[in-house]
């Protein structure tokens, strides 16, 4: 059974105010909220509680992963697999193997910064609750919004709408579920 | 917030023309670019357009069919000369893409805002240019149908790609270089697909960008991971914009062969695409941004940095140019000798020197201010550079190849008709592509436009 609201929205008009406003909340013992905002506001996600970002060291494993694999795979195929003796030289001919391995390096890291930080924000996600209110399209023009989801412990439709007004906002409204 | 008073006090303040002129809000570059792609009419110029660079990928088809059906001997190459158009028509647009990671990678990491208006359709450009530059070792390759035994597979002929070979790490090279370009792209595309799909009044359009935007809501954890993300992938990017063509020359340097086999090849190679990439970007960003009336986000400041980036890596090619001649005058290699000599003197000296004309002589006219804010002379030098380095490209594969060390192998290159349809062809593809880029998603990125508002406004502040 899901709650007939999904949170209380508020909407404010520029970066410093939302930033305030999220301080503000959060200072409150709020914890289940998130912000929108047009464009990356600095500060905001520490603000929210959010503490590190996981796509840099997926990023890493991902390019250790390709370098590897692509000077393991060489080193199988021309001292292994299918060595080939040229003129007597070395098959483990380590310096022509560097650029394919830089190459997979690169591709494994990039891939895995894609993938990994879609993957992190639970995104393809075609819809979500927010997409119920009516100005939230406005969150990819100009306008910046703070919601106080309805599952947070200390969510109460009187109370969290007061605390909300108080941190003077455009409007407050309530996100259907 | 951000009033009109204040960006024009910013410009004042700087005294160049600004990357933003004033006026702007959040609101207004959000319904400006957007509006592009959404409710302006369509402009009978890109309908044009569209259809000329239409007709010239059928061209295209029409010469990939017959090749297929005739094989490469359509072609003008033969024994000395095999290299022929493919691989300079693969060199020129692999280096016309780099100006597209350039801008979008390190311009990026060295925190230079005025990247931000044009580094979606550089990028896009890198796209197109890169598929364009694909196809010729393809079609070259005779049986194109069998390209994936260029990968590392198990097969049943127990057979396995030599890892030593140039051509090898170019496959890799290349492949990496457009999966990353595409991955970079279309990241930075995510939070404007999701503005399209909040603006859009159609229906389909409003699901198709929605579901192009992967459910994107500007949540602040997501903007957290995503500018992390898009930092990542600059980093990555940027050692690919040297080692791109870094690689694509050693399938010149490593060969041994008078006019190839020399040291200044990757770091002159390096330059050269960067030097076309911008006169690429110059020449598609002055016809946007007066088509599209865009001269408040691609202001005169975008085409004069450009400029001075063309004329600095102008330079760089023609120190390369020199060194070549001196390498060949202070070795004590006689066919290298021979080889400069009969570039200058050979049958194919007229396109020496016009490549001398256009990478080098005529580009010194960027030194003057006057012609740098001038998108009429910036637009004509850009072609010239274009054609510069195509004719570099030629210079550099037939008048190696054509006079081999015993005279009874000389041999001379001439282009059919069918080289040039191919060619013409994806001058077509490159232009189609572009168009509809043009008309489907916004050539200039919204969020990044906000951020440079808000940037913009604070600087003010500050002073």
């Amino acid at each position: 059974m899901r709650a007939p609201v999904y949170g209380l929205l508020a909407e404010f008009d520029t970066p410093s105010e939302i930033l305030a406003a999220t301080r503000r909340a959060y200072a409150e013992g709020y914890r289940k909220m998130d912000a929108y905002t047009p464009f990356p506001v600095h500060h905001l996600p520490e603000a929210l509680g959010m503490r590190k970002s996981a796509v840099p060291l997926v990023t890493l494993i991902g390019g250790i992963l390709g370098g590897l694999t692509a000077y393991v795979l060489q080193y199988w195929v021309h001292v292994i697999a299918y060595p080939i003796n040229i003129a007597g030289r070395p098959l483990h001919s380590w310096p022509s193997f560097i650029i394919v391995t830089f190459e997979m390096t690169v591709l494994f890291a990039g891939i895995a910064a894609f993938a990994g930080s879609l993957a992190l924000n639970g995104l393809p996600m075609p819809n979500h609750p927010i997409f119920n209110s009516e100005t939230f399209a406005q969150a990819t023009r100009d306008k910046f919004f703070l919601c106080i989801e309805a599952t947070d412990p200390r969510f109460d439709m009187v109370e969290t709408e007061r605390f909300l007004q108080a941190l003077n906002p455009r409007a407050v409204t309530e996100v259907p579920n | 917030m951000p009033e009109r008073s204040i960006t024009e006090q910013m410009q004042e303040a700087h005294g160049r023309p600004p990357v933003l002129l004033p006026g702007h809000t959040y609101a207004t570059v959000t319904d400006k670019i957007s509006a592009v792609v959404l409710s302006r009419r369509t402009p009978l110029g890109w309908y044009i357009g569209f259809l000329m660079s239409a007709g010239l990928v059928g061209v295209l088809t029409l010469a990939i069919a017959y090749l297929m059906y005739r094989g490469v001997g359509i072609w003008g190459i033969n024994v000395p000369v095999a290299w022929g158009f493919a691989i300079i028509n693969f060199v020129w647009w692999v280096g016309i893409g780099h100006a597209g990671t350039f801008i979008s990678a390190i311009l990026l990491l060295v925190k230079q805002s005025w990247r931000n208006s044009i580094n979606r359709f550089a990028e896009a450009m890198t796209l197109f240019a890169v598929m364009c530059a694909g196809m010729f070792p393809l079609l070259h390759m005779g049986r194109p149908w069998l390209f994936y035994w260029m990968f590392p597979y198990p097969n049943t002929m127990s057979m396995w790609p030599n890892f030593r070979s140039p051509l090898v790490w170019d496959v890799f090279a290349v492949s990496t270089y457009f999966t990353i370009s595409l991955l970079f792209w279309y990241l930075g595309l995510i939070p404007d697909l999701a503005c399209l799909r909040d603006r859009a009044v159609n229906k389909w359009a409003k699901r198709i960008y929605a579901g192009l935007s992967f459910g994107w809501r500007n949540s602040a954890r997501h903007w957290k991971r995503y500018e992390s993300a898009y930092l990542l992938l600059a980093g990555l990017a940027t050692p690919l914009v040297l080692s791109v063509h870094t690689v694509v020359s050693f399938d010149f340097a490593v060969a041994m062969l008078p006019g190839w086999h020399t040291t200044i090849f990757p770091p002159y190679f390096v330059a050269g695409a960067i030097f076309s990439g911008f006169a690429m970007v110059l020449i598609l960003a002055i016809p946007i941004r007066k088509i599209y009336a865009l001269d408040d986000m691609i202001t005169m400041r975008h085409l004069d940095n450009a400029a001075k980036v063309m004329l600095a890596t102008g330079l760089i090619v023609a120190y390369g140019y020199i060194m070549e001649v001196f390498f060949a005058w202070y070795g004590p290699n006689q066919y290298e000798k021979y080889m400069m000599w009969n570039r200058m003197n050979g049958p194919y000296a007229p396109v020496y020197w016009g490549l001398i004309l256009c990478n080098v002589l005529i580009p010194q006219l960027l030194w003057l201010r006057r012609i740098r804010y001038s998108p009429k002379w910036l637009f004509v030098i850009s072609l010239d550079v274009l054609l510069g380095m195509w004719l570099e490209r030629v210079v550099i594969v037939v008048t190696s190849l054509h006079r081999d060390f015993l005279p009874s192998a000389w041999g001379m290159y001439i282009p059919t008709r069918w080289d040039w349809a191919t060619f013409l062809g994806t001058l077509g593809f490159f232009a189609a592509g572009m168009f509809l880029f043009m008309r489907l998603v916004p050539a200039i990125p919204i969020f990044e436009m906000r951020e440079l508002v808000h940037k913009s406004s604070e600087e003010v502040a500050v002073k």
